[in-house]
């Protein structure tokens, strides 16, 4: 019996649909949920959620959020979310560049924008390192349009 | 009847009026489109929030897991935050907000206070002689979360310096562009819903009643920042919906002008024409009336 996964951002839903196993980035490792998981709430760290499903995986990249398991259902509330296949790599890698640049300009480090552009730092190269390991993992995800491979 | 002058001044004071409702119309649907889609793109984050919330709610023990979960035992004191335009000319949309939260709260137990966001509803809750113990207005066109977290958290901190023992959000729930409904929701002390059951469903076959979530890092800590982060985004999300309602009300409203306008001026300008032909017929009688009389002479 597969179990319901739900991820949602704070500015839309990103993915709904069953899965065999959950794999969640929680604040304090790697979680993987079963279905009949006994209830849980969770933090998650910056990283990367996977749902497998009959074979197929998809993976999505989280900034932080909160979790909560039920015997049935995954409900990740993410600060930020996005599915890896939709990473754009060009403008990640300028946002990795320009927050670099920026953060080597030595800025009082506790400064709003000197935060701001540090978690800047940490998504574009959570992006940048999800596209590396979850996609152009041929054959298991067949659907993926071969234009994204290339990059 | 009229004298045609007057007429035509009035048919000229009345499509301009058709004029400026049918520009408020149009620049209402573009926000209301706007209003719309920035509301439907927050709603899942919200309506999963307050699910995850109704389920720690419903957990057993749950008296002592975090203090906004507890119920007071004597109500003393009531929090209503309520949520209405800054504008008028949207029709009904203030007035029946204020007539709903005075038809809920106007003999309350309690005595109650109000937060109120939207000058409109400051101003008519103040002519009924409301207690408000902070308004916001002049809230941004498109709202983020960080501009009004600072009114969830109020709420909050007053929820937990027992200034109050409950607290309630008024706002008006967008259903189309026809219908909008003022609905109160209880936001603190959190409540058990039926819905929010499962986890001792879960609990009586797997566990036994004891059990409810597990935590990770810790109960504390995720409790302190998910209860009052989620409470102040159930405000976000009720402020986006009143925004889309009143947009969606204004609109109505113009176009309800609108039409009106051009009735009347339909109606002005029959009476106009009638004018004027009397003019033109009396002045011909007149006429016809002088010549006769040259030529008897």
């Amino acid at each position: 019996m597969p179990i319901r996964c739900e991820i949602v951002s704070q500015d839309r839903l990103i993915y709904e649909g069953d899965a065999d196993t959950v794999v969640l980035p929680g604040i304090d490792g790697e979680m993987g949920i079963l279905p009949n998981h006994a209830p849980l709430l969770s933090t998650l760290n910056y990283g990367v959620v996977r749902v497998r499903y009959q074979g197929n995986e998809e993976a999505f990249t989280v900034a932080g959020g909160v979790v909560e398991v039920q015997p049935d259902i995954v409900t990740v509330l993410a600060d930020r979310a996005e599915n890896v296949r939709e990473i754009d790599i060009s403008r990640a890698e300028a946002a990795r560049e320009r927050a670099e640049r920026y953060l080597e300009e030595g800025p009082p480090p506790d400064s709003d924008a000197y935060l701001r552009m540090d978690a800047a730092l940490r998504r574009s190269r959570l992006r940048l390192d999800a596209v590396r390991r979850y996609r152009g993992r041929g054959g298991r995800r067949p659907d993926i349009p071969s234009v994204l491979e290339d990059n | 009847m009229a004298n045609a002058r007057e007429v035509l001044l009035r048919i000229k004071s009345v499509k301009n009026i058709a004029q400026v409702t049918k520009a408020l119309q149009a620049v209402s649907a573009s926000k209301v489109q706007k209003a719309m889609q920035a509301m439907y793109r927050t709603r899942p984050y919200a309506t999963k929030a307050w699910q995850v919330l109704t389920h720690i709610a419903a957990q057993p023990g749950r008296r002592t897991l975090h203090p906004l979960l507890v119920e007071r035992e004597r109500v003393e004191n009531t929090l209503v935050v309520l949520i209405s335009g800054d504008r008028g000319l949207a029709g009904a949309y203030n007035a029946n907000v204020v007539r709903f939260v005075l038809k809920q709260f106007g003999d309350y137990e309690a005595p109650v206070r109000y937060i109120t966001i939207g000058r409109k509803g400051r101003d008519m809750m103040l002519r009924r002689r409301q207690e408000i113990v902070a308004e916001f207005s002049d809230l941004p066109a498109a709202p983020e979360f960080e501009d009004v977290s600072a009114i969830g958290r109020m709420a909050v901190e007053e929820f937990l310096t027992e200034k109050v023992d409950e607290v309630y959000l008024v706002y008006t729930d967008f259903f189309n562009m026809v219908k909008q409904v003022p609905t109160v929701k209880k936001l603190l002390p959190l409540e058990f819903e039926d819905e929010g059951g499962r986890v001792q469903d879960f609990d009586a076959t797997h566990q036994g009643p004891e059990a409810a979530y597990i935590y990770e890092p810790g109960q504390e800590e995720i409790l302190d920042e998910i209860i009052p982060r989620f409470t102040a985004l159930q405000v976000y999300q009720a402020v986006m919906e009143s925004l889309a309602s009143e947009h969606a009300a204004r609109m109505v409203a113009m176009k309800n002008a609108t039409e009106n306008a051009t009735e009347l001026s339909g109606a002005l300008q029959l009476e106009y024409n009638k004018a004027r032909q009397a003019t033109i017929t009396g002045e011909m009688l007149d006429i016809a009336g002088g010549a006769e009389a040259l030529a008897q002479s």
